[in-house]
């Protein structure tokens, strides 16, 4: 299963009991290795369920989803969600914990020695480029929004997983934190050779930071491939997400004219 | 004079670390208790509708039965299941005092730790269960690791709101015979010392005080992970509890329990008892207080030794008789049928405390009344006021058939606003206790019974089964047989009645001793 893909959708599909409400159909979706992939659509699309079908907090309905090459019906869903990183949107941090008992969660259920996850809190915590001494003990009350998510992505890193799974994880920041906060975890991904599924509503961000863009729909998968790929879709949905990034280009480009600028 | 010199403070003081002892381990067992089985309860209802709205339910119908009748409804409740076991497994339990009264305050402190511990589970933000889903936990360990914790201010509100509602209602266990604070407030209530009625509310609002405080101490901890202070509260509520053991322990197992019903009377005879036997060098303690049909089965279950019961009351209410005998009869008839049961009828103690039907001696002289039958040709223009029970009770169908009485008007009323009303001429006829001290201090008169239309109420002191060969024990109340006539009993209970030092039972008893004991 070498050059097979990380994580395998396959006509997969979803139907929430109450309301019997169609939250994924139908939907085939390979990610491979050390690729960044970001989900996009609008509340209701499905991008959620889709993502939560992964670590098994969704079990799927119909078809099979397959991580790191085995069913995930036929993994232990504990054990499946401990060896992949989760980040929730705006952070999902435990508020009677402290930073340095969130981030050490995972490795604390794994069952990992205290010193040894002392040391990985310490380390993580650099990652994310926040000061140790200063943050270790805080509770999350006491951080910013853009210092909660770094947390989270500390959290989600913290038993040193292969694959991320992140839903929304910028949405709730200001465009300067975003901003900042995409291009770390961009090159966390880099450095940590991981695979990353994100989800997320806005097609600039998605655009920006992804390898591949993936577009939900009503439950349904529209387009998906690399942003020049999207581009050629005549999908109008795609069409329609892709309008304002284009337009916004070009207006930022004429209003903000500099030298040397493509 | 200064408040604090009345006798009756020291008196309440020496009574505080048995019956102080005694409420806090009742309360903090059927906290205990109601805490083991609400946490769970709850934890298993919180993702199961039904079974909270059942569990709720019920809690909240627990909540709505007084105190005082949760209490005593278990007492029955208990004693037949001890008769099951009995005669099933061959074993049998003591159904009065501690049992009963920790099952019912138990079932009473349940509404509120179910209501806050589902309250506050299911107001955890369910984006924290799905981020502890998220991270790997277990069901379990997202229950201990963030649903509980995140709880935990709301539940602990519900555990404090439990235990200072299980400390008020343990006040009303005394009845039951759990001796507790309350012993303070009903004996001060039947004896009209208000000064054990000050004491034992005090005491019991500041134990509650004290157990919420500590409380707050360990929920403060346990929020702000401060060691320290869960472990002050934890010391602070063992230390309650070691402090309250050491008393009972030191206190002589073979200690004879004296016990006493609701008035006055009864708590000075008991105090008396209890006297004579502290003088005969066998300690005792008294266990006052106890209901009417409680303190008999007491009796014959051996959790008291020794109690004065009334000859009538007992043909009537233990036996279920209806008919009405000679006194001595009655008295040789009870002593065989209690002989059955291993009971001891000691003796009789030389009066009676009957109904009876009594007028203001002025008037009745006037009037030309000295018995009921000459009361009955002008009962149709006369108004007569009883207790709230004795119209309804059979003495009084029995004396309107035999005399043919009808009155103009019948009342019910208070027993102690009943003498003064008929003294002040308020009422004509009163049905009123022979032995009451009122009838001496308002000048009023017995009419006579010719027909023996009511039943004799002699005074007779029982002895608990496995007291029966106790020579000791007999001896040191032989002295009191016979010795106790209605003017000295009434005197001694309209002492009682008074509200000031020398009125407490205990000086009651000791001034009734003076008078019989140098005959």
């Amino acid at each position: 299963m070498s050059n097979g893909p990380l994580i395998a959708y396959t006509k997969v599909g979803k139907t929430f009991a109450n309301g019997g409400v169609v939250a994924v159909d139908d939907v085939s979706l390979d990610v491979a290795e050390g690729e960044f992939l970001a989900i996009v659509g609008g509340s209701g699309s499905g991008k959620t369920t889709l993502l939560r079908l992964a670590n098994r907090l969704i079990e799927a309905d119909r078809g099979s989803v397959t991580v790191e090459g085995e069913d995930v019906r036929n993994v232990d869903p504990i054990g499946l969600r401990r060896r992949i990183g989760y980040v929730f949107q705006s952070g999902g941090l435990f508020p009677h914990l402290s930073v340095g008992a969130n981030i050490g969660i995972t490795p604390k259920l794994l069952g990992w020695p205290a010193a040894e996850i002392a040391a990985r809190v310490d380390e993580l915590l650099e990652l994310v480029q926040l000061d140790g001494g200063q943050y270790r003990e805080r509770l999350p009350s006491e951080l910013s929004g853009g210092q909660r998510q770094r947390v989270g992505v500390a959290r989600a890193l913290a038993a040193r997983p292969r694959i991320v799974l992140m839903d929304e994880p910028f949405g709730a920041l200001d465009p300067l934190t975003r901003d900042a906060l995409g291009d770390d975890f961009r090159e966390l991904h880099r450095r940590l050779k991981l695979t990353t599924i994100m989800i997320t509503h806005d097609m600039t961000e998605a655009l920006l930071l992804a390898d591949r863009v993936a577009v939900m729909h009503e439950g349904r998968l529209l387009a998906q491939g690399t942003p020049g790929e999207l581009s050629e879709s005549n999908d109008p949905y795609v069409e329609k997400l892709l309008h304002t990034p284009r337009r916004q280009a070009e207006r930022l480009g004429k209003l903000l004219p500099r030298d040397g600028a493509a | 004079m200064n408040l604090f010199s009345d006798p009756r403070w020291s008196e309440a003081l020496a009574h505080l670390p048995d019956y102080l002892g005694n409420h806090v381990r009742v309360s903090l067992a059927a906290l205990a208790l109601g805490l083991i089985v609400s946490l769970p309860l709850a934890i298993l209802a919180r993702n199961r509708p039904v079974l909270r709205g059942a569990l709720l339910g019920f809690a909240s119908i627990v909540q709505t039965v007084p105190g005082l009748a949760l209490l005593a409804l278990f007492y029955p409740l208990l004693l037949v299941l001890a008769a099951l076991t009995l005669s099933w497994f061959g074993f049998d339990f003591s159904a009065f005092g501690f049992l009963p009264a920790v099952l019912a305050l138990a079932l009473y402190s349940m509404l509120p730790v179910l209501r806050n511990t589902i309250t506050g589970l299911s107001g955890v933000d369910p984006a924290l269960t799905e981020a502890a889903q998220g991270v790997g936990m277990t069901e379990r360990q997202s229950l201990f690791m963030v649903e509980l914790p995140l709880a935990l201010p709301v539940m602990m509100a519900g555990i404090r709101t439990a235990a200072v509602w299980v400390i008020g209602t343990a006040t009303l266990s005394t009845p039951i015979g759990q001796t507790s604070l309350g012993n303070y407030i009903f004996a001060g209530l039947q004896t009209q010392n208000w000064v054990f009625v000050v004491f034992g509310c005090l005491a019991a609002a500041a134990l509650a005080l004290a157990v919420d405080q500590l409380l707050a101490l360990i929920e403060n901890g346990l929020r702000h992970r401060s060691r320290l202070r869960a472990a002050l509260g934890g010391v602070g509520i063992a230390a309650l509890v070691a402090a309250t053991l050491v008393p009972a322990m030191a206190r002589s197992a073979s200690s004879y329990v004296v016990g006493a019903k609701t008035f006055t009377e009864q708590y000075v005879l008991a105090a008396l008892i209890a006297q004579r036997l502290n003088a005969d060098g066998l300690s005792a303690t008294t266990r006052a207080g106890l209901g009417s049909s409680v303190i008999f089965d007491a009796l014959k279950a051996g959790d008291i030794d020794v109690y004065v019961d009334y000859s009538g009351t007992l043909w009537a209410n233990q036996f279920h008789h209806t008919d009405i005998r000679p006194r001595e009869e009655l008295l040789a008839d009870l002593k065989s049928i209690l002989a059955k049961q291993d009971i001891t009828l000691l003796g009789d103690l030389g009066f009676a405390n009957a109904y009876a039907l009594i007028m203001p001696k002025q008037r009745a002289e006037a009037l030309g009344i000295h018995t009921i039958a000459d009361l009955a040709a002008l009962a149709p223009s006369l108004s007569i006021a009883g207790d709230y029970e004795f119209f309804s009770r059979p003495e009084w169908a029995g004396i309107k058939q035999a005399y043919g009485l009808s009155f103009r008007t019948q009342r019910q009323m208070q027993p102690d606003f009943m003498y003064a009303a008929v003294a002040s001429g308020e009422v004509d006829v009163i049905a009123g206790y022979t032995s009451d001290g009122l009838i001496a201090k308002y000048d009023l008169m017995v009419l006579g019974d010719p027909k023996h239309a009511i039943p004799p109420y002699d005074a007779v002191m029982l002895l608990a089964p496995k007291r029966k060969d106790d020579t000791k024990l007999r001896a040191a109340l032989q002295p009191l047989l016979g010795r106790i006539d209605i003017a000295t009993m009434r005197e001694a209970n309209l002492r009682a009645a008074g509200n000031d030092g020398s009125s407490s039972p205990d000086a009651v008893a000791r001034w009734l001793w003076e008078k019989i004991g140098k005959k």
